[in-house]
């Protein structure tokens, strides 16, 4: 039986694998790398694409990977996957969005508080309306 | 008999909103199950990039990384995670709370604050109080994704590189049981790092391509999650403290219906006997 080495592959949101394979392939940030067990202790960053992976068995199988890291030691590898696609000028636009919705949620604040002025206002408007016609009602009969 | 129409219709419209809280809490129950599945699958990846931080600080230790570093405290940073939606017994207010009594010592040594708001009860509660808010993400749903978040973490995390804040916390309900849910502040910046361990291994990791950069990025994803749990939770725990509300309000309808049917049967018995005498006081009279 060939050799295997655990491979767990992990993202923020869930566990997507765990298991034993005999030999994975995936895309680094400096070139393709193939990795069998009793790699030597490597880190490096994943850029996007799919993960070969050969299972004890034979049988091959894909991941997706949106980049990440791997980490390798000899009986334990470590997919760390990102499932967000990420590039320095997406996570830009993101954080402005961020504060955009913090701008507009403070302005937002202005116009509540005018509408709910507004509000009471024409509340107290209709209220003095109503004893001024009951009360030429009165004075009427 | 028009006193026991009217008390019919009460105990009618109490009834709708009993059908109605009881379905909620139906809901809330299956929704908090799932909610904590992902709580606990979401934690083998912190785990695993909590370990792989300190495999590189340990095996390079002329790098500091500003993470890991304290320094004098200016101006600090709170991250508020709030659930989106209301009816959930005291859940966000004992939260706001919280952070306003951890606020507090930070004014009073006259230390400036930033918000970044998660969930729309946070934002609209800090627009009446006030308070700095510097990013704000809401309406993530049931289930969040890490990608909804990463605005709002670089805005924090842009602002500590800067320095324009010198701490970062992490304020949000911690999922206890499904009776309990405790209000936490949490700081994630700089990384409180336990004791300095003895360096049990001597060899070290080849890195493709250095091992700065992979290590901020490493920061970066490891913060990134620590927000992502600590929304996932607070979702676990807004759903749980729906359920105990529902629940409450069930029962109190339950007592109100029970309080409205024996007014009710008294009304009816008062008419009845009222018809009673006035027809006996007829024949008498004949």
């Amino acid at each position: 039986m060939a050799m295997t080495v655990h491979l767990d592959i992990v993202s923020a949101e869930n566990e997507i694998f765990s298991g034993r394979v005999e030999r994975l392939i995936a895309t680094g940030e400096l070139g393709e790398l193939g990795v069998e067990p009793g790699h030597a202790p490597l880190l490096t960053s994943l850029n996007p694409g799919p993960i070969k992976v050969t299972m004890a068995g034979g049988e091959e199988e894909f991941f997706y990977v949106s980049g990440g890291m791997l980490e390798i030691q000899p009986h334990q590898v470590t997919v760390l996957a990102d499932t967000a696609a990420r590039a320095e000028d997406v996570d830009e636009a993101k954080a402005i969005e961020a504060e955009k919705q913090a701008r507009e949620a403070l302005a937002d604040q202005n116009s509540e508080i005018e509408y709910s002025k507004a509000a009471a206002e024409l509340a107290a408007a209709v209220a003095q309306l109503r004893t001024l016609r009951s009360i030429k009602k009165k004075s009427g009969k | 008999m028009s006193g026991a129409k009217e008390i019919r219709t009460k105990i009618g419209s109490i009834k709708n909103t009993q059908k109605i809280t009881s379905a909620m809490e139906m809901v809330a129950a299956s929704k908090m199950r799932k909610a904590q599945d992902r709580m606990t699958s979401s934690r083998p990846y912190a785990e695993k990039i909590r370990n792989v931080i300190k495999h590189i600080a340990q095996g390079t230790p002329e790098y500091r990384h500003a993470y890991i570093s304290e320094r004098d405290i200016k101006r600090v940073g709170y991250i508020v995670v709030s659930t989106d939606r209301g009816l959930c017994g005291g859940l966000n207010i004992n939260l706001f709370k919280r952070a306003l009594v951890d606020m507090q010592t930070w004014s009073e040594q006259d230390i400036e604050i930033d918000l970044c708001l998660i969930g729309s009860k946070a934002t609209s509660f800090f627009r009446k109080f006030g308070g700095t808010v510097v990013a704000k993400t809401s309406n993530l749903g049931d289930t969040p994704e890490v990608e909804d978040l990463i605005g709002s973490v670089k805005v924090m995390l842009d602002a500590y590189d800067e320095g324009r804040i010198d701490r970062l916390f992490v304020v949000s309900n911690e999922f206890v049981n499904s009776m309990t849910q405790d209000p936490t502040v949490e700081q994630i910046l700089p990384l409180p790092v336990g004791e300095e361990e003895e360096l049990k291994h001597h060899w070290d990791y080849i890195y493709e391509p250095e091992a700065k950069p992979l290590l901020d990025k490493l920061m970066v994803r490891f913060i990134e999650s620590q927000v992502y749990q600590a929304v996932v939770e607070n979702i676990a725990c807004e759903q749980a403290a729906r359920m105990v509300a529902m629940k409450a309000a069930s029962d109190n309808a339950g007592d109100l219906i029970d309080d409205l049917e024996l007014v009710y049967n008294k009304a009816r018995q008062a008419a009845i006997t009222q018809e009673l005498a006035e027809i006996s006081a007829g024949a008498a009279a004949v």
